[in-house]
């Protein structure tokens, strides 16, 4: 079977062997995948795990391992996607675990209602996003997406279903839930309360800021008058205009706002696809010289200008223009390195950046934000202060790198995004989330028997000290 | 678990006393701190091995394995898979024997036979059953240049070569679809306790020249692979020499 695309091959298939891995493209392992359509077939996989165990996958959009399982056996939840209702007046909409984010806004948007958080794809699962606890550009403002959900419908180690919920009797369930790589259990259905807009626009302000430290002190300035705000840098230009990038900030446009033409339609979902990545790049084809030439271009592309209106596909998913862009870093994959430190340690944005340019490594994508409140999920990835992330093919030389910077991230009191992880230590993730013995305790009270169990998992002993 | 940039968590050496194995599993340690199991008959050498792999912040466990026990093989494989999943074993056991006493000998000759052929299918098997059951995990068989054209001055060791290069070339083809990865590693010239006080062939190499060739296999999932690169080269030139011409060459 094709790893390429290893569990849509046959959807007719209920139960089979697959290697599997994340969009990083890195590390695969073999597993068996089972597509249960109920509850009922969830807690009859569990039952049927062997000791190898088992764990839940989305759309495998997780950069590194949380969604494989060598030699166990994988959920793939893509088979519970119904949409049970959407309430207008309150916003809340009851989904199964496998509905995606994008087929849940297409459905939601008719209705004036949109998704407070979206990561920088809509291509992942409801249980994906909790399980990560994902977050967006408008993280400042309304925190992760744990922080829009009332209920999870949770099936745990002995295959009895848990209505968990914020604040009730489970509440400690919830928390380790949220944020808890699948290892809680799996996510079954959820309820999620979403916002109201008119429109499905964004007015947006792009400014071109030339260096770093401008770009970073805007966002310190006035981040709080928008609704979304990210910006991206330039890790290739030296010099002068170290860190040159763009502040890309924006509100929903109301319906006042847009122009004639849009205004017929103003909760049109308007998220084009142009086309696929094919499957045949050789490795080595992001270096030093086409990174320049790609930031250059992106540079370029947005002049300083307020006001503009932009689709959602403009606005906050560019990447998604091109379906299964990954493949364009070849075939040795790449990984993601993304991590937060707290306000005050910027100068660590700025070392780590330098590292990297030191030691000849390039990345195109990079995205810099500034973080808000964090939630009460103790292994939930955000906290007030930066997060960056960059994009690094992999190569010689690259996990020496990273270790270089974890030691940098973790002195300074940060820690790394368990959904773009792929390669640091144990000793990374009990440094940065200093309540995974508080998880854990939870956790093996919903899973004595240590049942779900992840390539991340053993590989950053998540589940065991 | 292998992580996404090459870096295993746990290697299991087979001959773990193997200078070339053991320089390998200082190759992948320098970069992370591993758990290292060291399979081998009890010795000082061993315990040398161990004391210079736990300076490096390796856990290290030692388990007595005699290669021409292949009844109790089975049973050091499992003890090796106790302490969790290996994700790099490495099969780099063997004995060059003294070829004039090997081809006249019968028990030099099975003696050569055993350790180098049998013994290495034997454990070959099972790390195959425990790897497959894993669902992960890179495989490494040290194999020699001598298997792939056999020469009068040591034919007997080339052919156990042959006979392991062989088998883990079709166990990389079976095990493909459960995940794991098989890496067959045919090293030139050595210089090693193996082939001291011989003469060097052209191309001779290192152990850590040899463990570099490996850990790079690994980490790119390379199944079959030359120490030092070039004698693919040189060794296809020779397995097409006409034997006239073959049988001339300086041994």
């Amino acid at each position: 079977m094709s790893s390429a695309d290893p569990i849509a091959a046959d959807p007719m298939a209920t139960d089979s062997t697959a290697s599997l891995h994340g969009w990083g493209r890195t590390a695969p392992s073999t597993a068996r995948v089972v597509v249960p359509r109920s509850a009922d077939d969830v807690a009859a996989a569990i039952a049927a795990a062997g000791p190898r165990g088992i764990i839940a996958r989305g759309l495998g959009r997780s950069y590194g391992d949380p969604s494989q399982n060598a030699g166990g056996t994988v959920l793939d939840m893509t088979g519970l996607g119904v949409v049970h209702s959407i309430d207008a007046d309150s916003g809340r909409v009851v989904v199964d675990a496998g509905v995606s984010l994008d087929t849940l806004m297409r459905r939601a948007l008719p209705f004036g209602l949109w998704l407070p958080v979206l990561a920088g794809t809509r291509q992942v699962t409801v249980g994906g996003a909790i399980g990560a606890d994902i977050h967006g550009k408008a993280h400042h403002l309304v925190g992760s997406f744990g922080n829009h959900v009332e209920s999870i419908r949770l099936v745990v180690g002995d295959g009895s279903v848990r209505e968990l919920t914020p604040d009730g009797e489970d509440s400690e369930l919830f928390w380790a839930t949220v944020g808890g790589m699948g290892l809680t259990g799996v996510i079954v259905a959820a309820t999620l309360r979403l916002h109201h807009v008119e429109t499905a626009y964004f007015t947006v302000d792009t400014e071109q800021i030339d260096n770093l430290d401008d770009l970073m002190a805007r966002q310190m300035i006035d981040d709080e008058s928008y609704a979304e705000s990210v910006s991206w840098f330039d890790a290739v230009t030296t010099g002068a205009h170290f860190g040159r990038g763009l502040l890309m900030r924006g509100n929903h446009a109301t319906a006042a706002e847009l122009p004639p033409k849009l205004r017929r339609d103003p909760l049109k979902f308007d998220a084009p696809q142009l086309l696929t990545v094919p499957d045949v790049f050789p490795p080595g084809l992001l270096n030093r010289f086409t990174a320049k030439l790609f930031s250059e271009l992106w540079y370029r592309k947005s002049p300083t200008r307020s006001g503009a209106i932009q689709n959602i596909t403009q606005f906050l998913h560019p990447l998604d223009i091109l379906g299964e862009w990954n493949r364009g870093y070849g075939p040795r994959g790449f990984l993601q390195y993304q991590f937060v430190v707290p306000i005050e340690r910027d100068d660590v944005i700025r070392t780590v950046l330098e590292r990297m340019s030191a030691a000849g490594k390039v990345s195109a994508l990079n995205v810099l934000k500034r973080f808000g409140a964090a939630n009460r999920a103790p292994l939930s990835f955000p906290k007030p202060g930066w997060t960056m992330c960059v994009d690094i093919p992999v190569g010689p030389g690259l996990g020496a790198l990273c270790d270089e910077l974890d030691a940098l991230v973790l002195d300074a009191g940060g820690r790394h995004y368990l959904a773009k992880e792929s390669r640091t230590s144990p000793e990374a993730i009990r440094r940065g989330y200093p309540r995974l013995d508080e998880w854990r305790k939870v956790r093996d009270a919903a899973d004595p028997g240590g049942i779900f169990t992840s390539d991340m998992s053993r590989r950053l002993e998540l589940t065991h000290s | 678990m292998i992580d996404a940039v090459g870096n295993p968590q746990s290697v299991l050496l087979l001959g773990g006393t193997s200078e070339i194995g053991l320089a390998t599993v200082e190759a992948f340690a320098v970069d992370r701190p591993l758990r290292v199991v060291l399979a081998a008959r009890p010795s000082e050498r061993l315990d040398a091995a161990r004391v210079r792999l736990e300076k490096l912040g390796c856990a290290v466990e030692t388990l007595p394995f005699d290669a021409r026990a292949t009844d109790t093989h089975a049973d050091v494989v499992h003890k090796a898979f106790a302490g969790g999943d290996v994700d790099v074993a490495i099969v780099a056991f063997g004995v060059l024997g003294d070829n004039e006493q090997a081809w006249t000998d019968v028990a030099a000759a099975v003696e050569l036979a055993q350790v180098n052929y049998t013994a290495a299918v034997s454990v070959g098997v099972a790390l195959g059953g425990r790897m497959r059951e894993q669902g992960h995990g890179a495989l490494v068989a040290l194999s020699s240049v001598a298997g792939e054209r056999a020469r009068r001055s040591n034919f007997v060791y080339g052919s156990t070569k042959a006979g392991m290069d062989a088998f883990y070339s079709g166990l990389t083809e079976a095990l493909r679809p459960h995940g794991v990865h098989v890496t067959v590693v045919r090293p030139g010239f050595v210089h090693t306790r193996m082939t001291e006080g011989m003469k060097p062939a052209p191309f001779s190499t290192t152990p850590d020249a040899v463990a570099a060739v490996v850990v790079d296999a690994v980490r790119n999932q390379r199944e079959l692979v030359w120490a030092p690169a070039p004698l693919r080269f040189v060794m296809s030139a020779l397995r097409h020499l006409p034997r006239a011409v073959f049988r001339r060459l300086p041994a």
